[in-house]
């Protein structure tokens, strides 16, 4: 684009006197009151459903939940004025909905003190908390960009203490991925994810050029030099280690994903696609044979009827639970979830299906569409390649996670432990999740914001002449 | 790099389509499959949140019922006398799912009936919970505990039907089991008490009146006088070979007559004389006179080779093919490969009984709702015409000569004419033999039909259908006659 141009566009837009984009505030407000609104018709069914009467708290509770909400909206207000309306209204009935269902499983098993309700309540004010906190400090996202390496050395780190740690401090359910101390548990995969699409993103953005151009030509493919394949065996590896180490089949899928949809976008190029499938069916393939709980999980999601009351207990109970909705489900409060272990976890899914019916899932599926394709959207409309890459990895990163863990349960693919974005109990998923669509607010947020004023040139009058 | 986000894009948008596809194959394509699936105990949770119907004696007395509870199943099955009318309540059971009736029946009892529906969706539009509807059985709790406490504990069953009807009376099967042990609502207990039902080498949950087949011995005679007299060759005053002992045809074995005991002269006897004394030679002679397809066309006629439902499905009993002589020898007097539930053998009293129509089993007497307007009333049913009037009437007479002053004296009850059929089934070499007795009363309007099997004659050495049957059978008739005065 030539100097002369590009004037010439500055002066046409300053004489059309261009209408500044509309914030959308207003419509992210009312999706808000929509959403808490909700939420809380889903708690005051629970009740009547239970008891025959509104739940007592249902103030306390509708206060606290539209609190934390007006203070999310208040914050976007004033810090990413620009941002998507439809992001954090998503992000609010998922973690509403979520709050409604394990409070309904808190009542078939109540706890003396501190209801898992309450708990998960806390969590989502910690994790608006750090929603504004990220909003707040990262207020332009190219900055995060210098932080690619941090990134990934803290996103390694947070990965591997749970290795390293004794299983006592690290392995819950068999798996080897949670940090707990002092009575706190806390899902390091869920925050290294985050870090790890900042550093992936960083890292493509000046690799870029020499993954995409130096190729040799083999049967119509544009294949990558061999030096140039190191990234994609590190993030490779790194799976490989979460699967070997940790345990963790869903968050080695997960970052696996995130990793080659990643490096698609930043070369364009289908043959990293294709090598990085390879490599995915050669390493699941080879875990297939060495490792028996990859082999189990196979077996269980090929025969789950034949290992009904031992190893596919719980999916087959979910099964059951699906099943039982059917279309319309059972009603809130009406159907039988607590018979699926963790079903305020890694289940959660199969309560709505259950008590929600099909209807319920589908639209509760279509909530994590509506956030996905926003956020592809600010990765379409962003202008810097940082921030697609960011947006584009961030929103990825939410689909395959629904994929992976909805996709598990309702066994289209092998059941991997992992949670459901905002819906599932568990701090370290809620809090990492408030910070994703803080990050895609602030990128979504540059997209639409109007450029600044042109400054005034010193040679404005000369332009001007020749224009005439 | 806006192309490739576009088409990442649409890739996500397919993983979600993926989700959606599957979500509707599993809560709604192939959601019946998931909910009918053996070992789903929530469709059965499901149905402890409303009252589940009663299971009513003809007398009217609930033997399954639900009643209130506290905890998170709403109602809990309980029976009374339990083992006496274990097999036809069966059990209902959170781990184990519902058997017999409970289960036959489970669509008006849980209130799930097509036939329910007006009345349950008043009760939706109302708000009242819906109820299940109940279900009146024809058996006679007189006759169920008389068959009951006379079997005392031996291995065998009973089953006495209305000849007119098919009703079915007393379904009884010992030694029994508790269905409240299976229908608690603690899921260790009823584990560690269904391990030990099945480890009881007596097979308490066995349902030896319809599930399981004996040889039928000597009652199976009366079949093959059926086929002899149908045959129109015979009358029972016809003359029949009775020979010491018969020959087995290209066999150096023979049959011997029962303890080597003489038939008339040792040379012929009448078919009436045969079967008041269970001339074993007589019969097994007769029977290869008539052939295997004739045996087997008269069995057929009576029920052998196909099953009943009462509705609960009784195991089939079996006349088998392709026998050589010595084998139509042995089955014309129930044994070789013949075998018979106890039903079946009721059944073929109750035929002889009716003028020689056999009347289709059953145990369901009524249907009721949950408002007690009766749904349902089963109306008897004819299965066939399986011997003429007149061959009824001649074997009638056969069988009252076997109570009078043959084999089966001990049925005799004072004022009422018996007619019967004992029977000794060998079964294993050195075990003692089953004893069988089959029966019906009064004999000229015939009230009840019996049959009772006890396996092993009760573990006595010189048990005979007389000795150890017989008696049995006698209490429940006893039991039905003095009802009917």
């Amino acid at each position: 684009m030539s100097s002369a141009t590009a004037t010439g566009l500055a002066h046409a837009a300053k004489a059309i006197k261009p209408r500044r984009p509309r914030t959308r505030r207003g419509v992210e407000l009312a999706m808000l009151v929509f959403a808490v609104l909700i939420a809380l018709a889903a708690y005051a069914d629970v009740g009547l459903a239970r008891t025959h009467k509104v739940p007592p708290d249902m103030l306390t509770y509708g206060l606290g939940l539209g609190a934390l909400v007006i203070v999310a909206h208040v914050a976007v207000r004033r810090f990413a004025s620009y941002a998507d309306p439809l992001l954090l209204p998503c992000a609010a009935l998922l973690n509403g909905v979520g709050l409604v269902l394990i409070h309904r499983l808190d009542l078939v098993a109540p706890k003396a003190e501190n209801s898992d309700a309450t708990l998960q309540l806390a969590w989502t004010a910690i994790g608006v908390v750090g929603f504004i906190v990220v909003l707040i400090v990262v207020r332009d996202h190219r900055r995060l960009q210098r932080y690619t390496y941090t990134s990934m050395l803290l996103g390694v780190l947070l990965l591997a203490i749970p290795s390293i740690l004794p299983a006592r401090f690290s392995e819950v359910n068999g798996a080897r991925n949670w940090i707990r101390f002092a009575g706190f548990s806390i899902q390091p995969g869920e925050f290294a994810k985050i870090l790890l699409v900042v550093f992936v993103a960083g890292f493509l953005v000046a690799k870029r050029d020499a993954l995409a151009l130096a190729s040799h030509r083999f049967l119509g493919l544009d294949l990558p030099r061999g030096r140039d394949l190191g990234p994609i065996i590190v993030a490779w590896l790194v799976s490989v280690g979460l699967l070997v180490r940790g345990r963790d089949l869903g968050m080695s899928m997960l970052f696996f994903g995130i990793f080659i949809v990643m490096l698609y976008i930043a070369t364009e190029r289908l043959s990293w696609l294709l090598i990085g499938l390879l490599l995915f069916v050669g390493g699941t393939f080879v875990a297939y044979h060495l490792f028996a709980h990859v082999r189990e999980r196979f077996e269980i999601w090929l025969h789950p009827f034949r290992y009904a009351k031992t190893t596919g207990y719980q999916l087959v109970q979910g099964l059951y639970g699906f099943s039982s909705g059917g279309l319309m489900g059972t009603g809130l409060g009406k159907g039988r979830p607590d018979l699926v272990p963790f079903a305020k976890s890694d289940f959660i899914v199969s309560t709505i299906g259950e008590e929600l019916g099909l209807t319920g899932l589908m639209a509760i599926l279509l909530v994590y569409v509506v956030m996905v394709t926003r956020g592809l959207r600010a990765s379409l409309s962003v202008r810097d390649s940082f921030g697609k890459l960011l947006a584009a990895g961030l929103a990825v990163s939410l689909a395959v996670q629904v994929f992976v863990v909805v996709g598990g349960v309702m066994r289209l693919i092998p059941l991997t432990g992992i949670t459901t974005p905002f819906l599932s109990y568990g701090g370290s998923s809620l809090v990492s999740n408030w910070a994703l669509i803080a990050l895609l607010l602030r990128i979504s947020d540059s997209a639409r914001r109007p450029a600044p004023p042109p400054t005034p040139r010193p040679d404005d009058a000369a332009t001007q002449v020749v224009r005439l | 790099m806006n192309k490739p986000i576009r088409r990442v894009a649409i890739a996500c948008l397919l993983l979600f389509a993926a989700l959606l596809v599957n979500a509707n194959v599993v809560q709604f394509a192939d959601a019946k499959n998931l909910r009918d699936k053996p070992g789903n105990t929530r469709t059965l949770y499901a149905q402890y949140d409303r009252q589940r119907g009663d299971i009513v004696t003809a007398a009217g007395d609930a033997i399954a019922s639900s009643t209130p509870t506290t905890d998170t199943l709403k109602y809990l099955r309980t029976y009374s006398n339990g083992p006496v009318y274990a097999p036809v309540t069966g059990f209902y059971s959170i781990v184990y799912g519902a058997t017999d009736i409970e289960s036959a029946e489970n669509a008006i009892l849980a209130g799930t009936d097509d036939r329910l529906f007006v009345r349950q969706l008043t009760n939706l539009i109302t708000g009242r919970t819906p109820q299940g509807g109940s279900v009146v059985l024809t058996i006679d709790p007189a006759l169920q505990t008389a068959a009951y406490q006379a079997l005392a504990g031996r291995k065998g069953a009973v089953v006495a039907v209305d000849p007119s009807t098919g009703a079915i009376l007393a379904l009884v099967t010992s030694p029994s089991y508790d269905p409240n042990v299976l229908s608690s609502h603690d899921d260790k207990s009823i584990t560690a008490n269904w391990k030990q039902l099945n480890a009881d080498p007596n097979n308490p949950m066995l349902d030896r009146a319809l599930s399981e087949t004996y040889p039928p011995g000597s009652t199976f005679k009366l079949v093959t006088a059926a086929a002899a007299l149908s045959s129109g060759g015979y009358t029972p005053q016809s003359s029949i070979p009775a020979p010491n002992v018969l020959p087995y045809p290209n066999s150096t074995k023979s049959l011997p007559n029962y303890a080597g005991e003489k038939c008339g002269d040792g040379k012929t006897t009448t078919l009436i004389d045969a079967l008041t004394i269970s001339c074993n030679t007589a019969f097994g002679a007769l029977g290869e006179t008539l052939g295997q397809d004739a045996l087997r066309k008269q069995a057929e006629a009576f029920g052998f080779n196909s099953t009943f439902s009462v509705p609960m499905k009784s195991a089939s009993s079996v006349f088998p093919t392709g026998l050589d002589d010595a084998q139509t020898i042995q089955s014309a007097i129930g044994q070789y490969n013949v075998r018979t539930t106890p039903l079946q053998m009721a059944m073929v009293a109750a035929t002889i009984a009716n003028g020689g129509t056999l009347m289709k089993p059953y145990l369901v007497k009524q249907l009721v709702g949950p408002d007690l307007a009766v749904i349902d009333t089963t109306k008897p049913t004819v299965i066939r015409q399986a011997i003429s009037a007149e061959v009824a009437a001649e074997l009638t007479t056969m069988m009252e000569s076997v109570i009078d002053k043959g084999t089966g004296t001990t049925a005799q009850i004072p004022g009422v004419k018996v007619a019967g059929k004992t029977g000794t089934a060998e079964n294993a070499p050195g075990k003692p033999p089953h004893a069988w007795f089959v029966s019906f009363a009064p004999a000229a309007s015939p009230k009840i039909a019996v049959a009772v099997v006890v396996e092993n004659g009760g573990g006595v050495n010189d048990a005979t259908g007389a000795k150890v049957a017989a008696p049995i059978a006698k209490a429940v008739m006893s039991a039905a006659l003095k009802e009917s005065q």
